[in-house]
């Protein structure tokens, strides 16, 4: 099969060309000024990958191990690519843009032999769609852990405990409680109240959309908890939605509760035995 | 492992877990703490768990009977120092020990005891007027 080095030996011959073409064709596939510096060395990396594989392996098959340049090449590629905020199609454009120079330089070669031409078509196409859908792939793979990072992260940031006054703590919840931050949020919660030797928790949920059979329990479970430590709740920011949401769902949250932080803080003060009062008249109204 | 000591403080008793509970040493000590409460007519009973890392659903209604024997021996039972994890296990195992009174630590205990011995005091003193 001496026929299959075609395609390589003329990517070879015509580096330069061929790479010209490309980097024209991505340009005005791309939308303006889309390219970097960058690009146009990863392009050149490429065509220099592309031989080099077939030297060693079956021509279609980019998960043998010989074409291991290629697949480290497109990998780094989707991942900067990720980065830098490209999306789907662009990035898979950036292999699938070769198809037209590629295939320009086969008819501009083989014009005469329309069965060879028609072969190394083929073939080149279909490695195209390989490397192409490979590309994806690790495109795809790159923005799960990216996602994946950013729900670990988003987990740690949107639990806070904050301390209110000495022994007093605020939990104020937004975004959907299920199990995976409830389960944060108790232990963030349980935690802080020993190092901060608490006796009321202000677990305020204005940010929590909507509040179902499930949230409730979460809450449920995390205000037992709490209890079982020595501190008592108070839920507030009770919305008037909501509510009417937990009346009709029959639930029973047996915990006191507040419409407003500001009402919870100030029953908190009262159970610690301290209260607000104003020291002087404000400016402007003495007489 | 030797059994799990009681000591007297005023009129309450701390009971202080230090090891970790296996069943025949929590019996023990629902059999001992029932008998120290009827000697010493203690009005209190405060439960250390402050060393107490493992608890099973066995751990956790003993826990729940020895405060409802107390209540009928008219002696409160508050647990103090429960550790997150435990309280979180707990409630994970619905266990949550609704007729016990808790506190953070053994100070804020004895604060409460005193608290509701107080308060018993004078609802039966008006009672009694």
């Amino acid at each position: 099969m001496d026929n299959t080095t075609v395609i390589f030996s003329l990517i070879g011959e015509h580096k330069s060309s061929l790479l010209n073409e490309w980097l024209a064709c991505q340009r005005r596939e791309s939308s303006a000024g889309a390219l970097g510096e960058d690009s146009a060395d990863q392009a050149r990396r490429f065509l220099e990958e592309l031989p080099r594989g077939a030297e060693q392996g079956p021509v279609d098959d980019i998960a043998i191990a010989d074409w291991r340049g290629m697949r480290e090449l497109v990998e780094e590629v989707s991942a900067q690519r990720v980065a830098a905020g490209f999306g789907p199609s662009q990035t898979a454009n950036l292999v699938f843009s070769l198809r037209e120079p590629l295939l320009q330089l086969l008819s501009r070669e083989l014009g005469d032999d329309m069965a060879r031409l028609t072969r190394e078509t083929f073939r080149a196409s279909r490695l195209l769609d390989r490397i192409g859908l490979y590309t994806f792939e690790c495109y795809q793979k790159t923005r799960e852990e990216v996602i994946g990072r950013q729900q670990q992260e988003l987990l740690e940031l949107s639990t806070p405990v904050v301390e209110l006054w000495k022994g007093v703590l605020a939990l104020p919840l937004i975004g959907t409680l299920d199990s995976a931050r409830t389960q944060i949020v108790m232990e963030n919660l349980l935690e802080r109240i020993v190092s901060s030797e608490a006796e009321i928790a202000i677990i305020d949920i204005t940010g929590v959309p909507t509040v179902d059979t499930l949230v409730a329990q979460h809450l449920i479970k995390t205000v037992s908890a709490a209890r079982l430590m020595g501190a008592d709740c108070i839920i507030s920011g009770i919305r008037p939605q909501i509510a009417q949401t937990i009346v009709h769902l029959g639930l029973e949250l047996n915990v006191i509760s507040k419409a407003t932080m500001a009402d919870a803080f100030a029953l908190a003060l009262r159970r610690l035995g301290r209260s607000v009062v104003q020291r002087s008249k404000p400016d402007g109204q003495g007489a | 492992m030797g059994e799990i000591p009681i000591l007297k403080i005023g009129d309450c008793l701390l009971v202080s877990i230090q090891v970790d509970m296996h069943d025949r040493m929590a019996m023990a000590l629902q059999d001992d703490l029932t008998e120290r409460i009827v000697a010493t007519k203690a009005r209190g009973v405060m439960i250390d768990i402050s060393a107490l890392e493992i608890v099973d659903s066995f751990i956790g209604r003993m826990l729940n009977s020895i405060a409802a024997m107390s209540r009928v021996l008219d002696a409160v039972t508050v647990i103090v120092g429960m550790r997150p994890a435990v309280a979180i296990t707990l409630v994970e195992l619905g266990l949550e020990l609704s007729g016990v009174q808790t506190a953070l630590n053994v100070d804020r205990g004895l604060t409460m005891i005193r608290r509701i011995i107080d308060a018993d005091e004078q609802a039966d003193a008006g009672r009694g007027r």
